[in-house]
């Protein structure tokens, strides 16, 4: 049941009927059952797996707690210990608790790992295999539950923070499954931490007009940029990156432009849709973007696209990875052998590329997405080595700040990212590269006037629809810097107020794509 | 103290590290920074900084960053 089904609306107005009538104690039980049946309809055998990795990160939880209880229950029994044997004690318990946490992300981990990357893994092997004329070995057939990614990595903040005493663990196993389950972000995130959506998800919720309102007003902001956006430049995105043959040179390159806007809309879109399903319903969920197409470098745009993800690697991969013993003494000894300016940058420029490479290996099972990942790592580190030269530069050209300067970073950044994802769009390294290469050999201009344009299975009304569409996203993302674009609308007269809402209400109805020869449900990031 | 900003210092010579108290929330130590600095604090107290102390509250100035140190070796 994906977000853009009739079903699934029919069940999102039956729980939100629901979910105020009942009393108030009940909701997140509600809530609970909702979530359960959501996923349901996705296939039974994925309940099977979400639940094992609820009971199994829960049991842990509640384990690691129970350790930490009885240290600080034993040095308060034992006051007269010396300080060494305090010591001991501690490291004791410290161990134990290290391998339950061990267990846990390996358990969980594991069948995430082995559920998507064993063929991958078999298909290299086979690679090898095959150069020395060797039997194959035979792939096997697993499902990839949907989501799975999402709530294992929500999961295993969930246990790490535990295991870091940065909270208590939620004692109730219902209310710790709707944190991993909550069906608005199961499929596609945010990947939320615990201490951030427990503070309203068992909250008992009294019906609020405005935040209901707003609340709707950002799932048609979401329908509107994946049904009429989304949906509709896919056709032409679908027609060139299917076809390398035919559509190379200038297709390449608008291709890549195209699956920019289809990739924003899509994702952004869908997390409009769960931000504002959880606000309907009361509950806050943190923001995954940050108008991250008006960033002036691949590093911030990092930090303002798929927030909750990026911020994820770098608290639970990066830091625990940099600052790791192992890591300090690779720094240590490489200082000693090639001097302080070598030493500092190795165990940064090791953890950025692991980052990196998981990042890539996490959006897919091939190596595409591994290129991908680490491409994004070298260009965050070799333009974090043409620092000094920026500085040089505007030091002597004072351009820094200026509006076109500005916009030139933005191009420029919009470019580079366009760049990389054309190994997202054809799925094969080869193949990419073949493609990024042809945009610069076979720039044949006149494509973009001689009428080719409409042979992508997108007519004239189509463009249309789009331009119009791309002024509005950045006519919306220009407002919303000064604040919230809901609120603005909100102080405005009745009959524009209602204009906006019944026009966008009728957008969406009228000019949204439905199946026009694709699978229009299917979000990009579902498949995650 | 003396120790840590002369560390801090041949980081960013530019800033003022006895006054500036928003050394993240003005973005101006990055995760590169971050990671430096930590190797450099185990060098010189051998205490090691574990991942989940890298929070804004504890590098947003000197001062915090020397209350952790100290808190590190109390607890060692």
């Amino acid at each position: 049941m994906l977000f853009t089904s009739y079903e699934f609306i029919f069940f999102l107005c039956l729980l939100i009927g629901l979910y105020y009538i009942i009393p108030k104690r009940f909701q997140w039980q509600l809530l609970l059952i909702s979530s359960f049946v959501f996923y349901y309809f996705s296939g039974w055998s994925n309940l099977l797996y979400i639940s094992v990795t609820i009971v199994s990160t829960y049991f842990v939880s509640i384990k690691l707690n129970g350790l930490t209880k009885k240290q600080k229950a034993y040095l308060k029994e034992n006051r007269d210990l010396s300080r060494e044997e305090k010591k001991v004690y501690k490291e004791k318990i410290k161990s134990k608790r290290w391998g339950w946490l061990l267990l846990c992300l390996i358990f969980n981990l594991g069948i995430l790992a082995v559920i998507k990357y064993t063929n991958f893994a078999l298909s290299n092997i086979n690679s090898i295999l095959t150069l020395f004329k060797m039997n194959e070995i035979s792939y096997v057939n697993l499902l990839l539950p949907m989501g799975i990614s999402f709530y294992t990595f929500q999961s295993m903040s969930y246990i790490i923070d535990v295991y870091r005493e940065k909270y208590e663990p939620e004692r109730n196993i219902g209310k710790m499954a709707l944190f991993v389950s909550f069906f608005p972000q199961l499929i596609q995130g945010p990947i939320s931490r615990f201490d951030d959506l427990s503070k309203t998800l068992y909250k008992e919720h009294s019906f609020n007009a405005k935040t209901f309102s707003f609340g709707f007003q950002r799932v048609l902001w979401g329908y509107f940029k994946k049904m009429v956006i989304a949906d509709r430049i896919i056709t032409a995105v679908l027609t060139i990156t299917k076809n390398p043959d035919t559509y190379d040179g200038i297709y390449v390159f608008i291709g890549m432009l195209f699956y920019a806007l289809q990739l924003y809309a899509d994702f952004t879109g869908g997390i409009d849709i769960t931000i504002g399903i959880a606000q309907m319903l009361g509950i806050e969920v943190k923001e995954n973007f940050i108008r991250p197409y008006f960033s002036k470098s691949i590093t911030e745009y990092w930090r303002r696209w798929h927030i909750s993800m990026g911020t994820w690697f770098k608290d639970y991969v990066f830091y625990p990875l940099s600052v790791s013993k192992p890591m300090l003494n690779i720094s240590r000894s490489s200082r000693a052998r090639f001097g302080d300016k070598v030493g500092k940058r190795l165990p940064v420029y090791l953890s950025t590329l692991i980052v990196w490479f998981t990042t890539g290996i996490w959006h897919g099972s091939s190596w595409n997405f591994i290129v991908w990942g680490l491409l994004n790592g070298v260009i965050i580190l070799i333009s974090q080595e043409f620092d000094p030269l920026y500085a040089r530069f505007h030091e002597r050209f004072k351009v820094k700040g200026t509006f076109g300067f500005r916009l030139f970073q933005v191009i420029r950044t919009v470019l580079l990212l366009s760049s990389l994802r054309i190994l997202d769009c054809y799925r094969d390294v080869g193949v990419s590269f073949r493609m990024f290469v042809s945009m610069f050999t076979k720039l044949d201009i006149g494509v973009l006037f001689n009428g080719s344009l409409l042979d992508l299975g997108l007519d004239v009304s189509d463009y249309i629809v789009l331009v119009i569409g791309v002024i509005i996203l950045i006519g919306f993302s220009l407002l919303q810097r000064s604040g919230s674009v809901r609120e603005k609308i909100a102080n405005k007269r009745p009959v524009l107020r209602y204009s906006v809402y019944i026009l966008l209400f009728f957008s969406i109805l009228i000019l949204g794509a439905y199946g026009i020869g694709f699978d229009s449900n299917q979000f990009i990031y579902n498949q995650f | 103290m003396e120790e840590l900003l002369e560390i801090l210092e041949e980081l960013h010579p530019e800033v003022d590290f006895n006054t500036n108290k928003s050394l993240i929330d003005d973005k101006i130590l990055d995760s590169f920074d971050i990671i430096t600095l930590i190797a450099d604090i185990n060098d010189a107290y051998d205490v090691a900084i574990p991942a989940h102390e890298i929070i804004p509250e504890n590098f947003n100035s000197a001062e915090a960053l020397y209350g952790l140190i100290e808190r590190l070796l109390d607890e060692d």
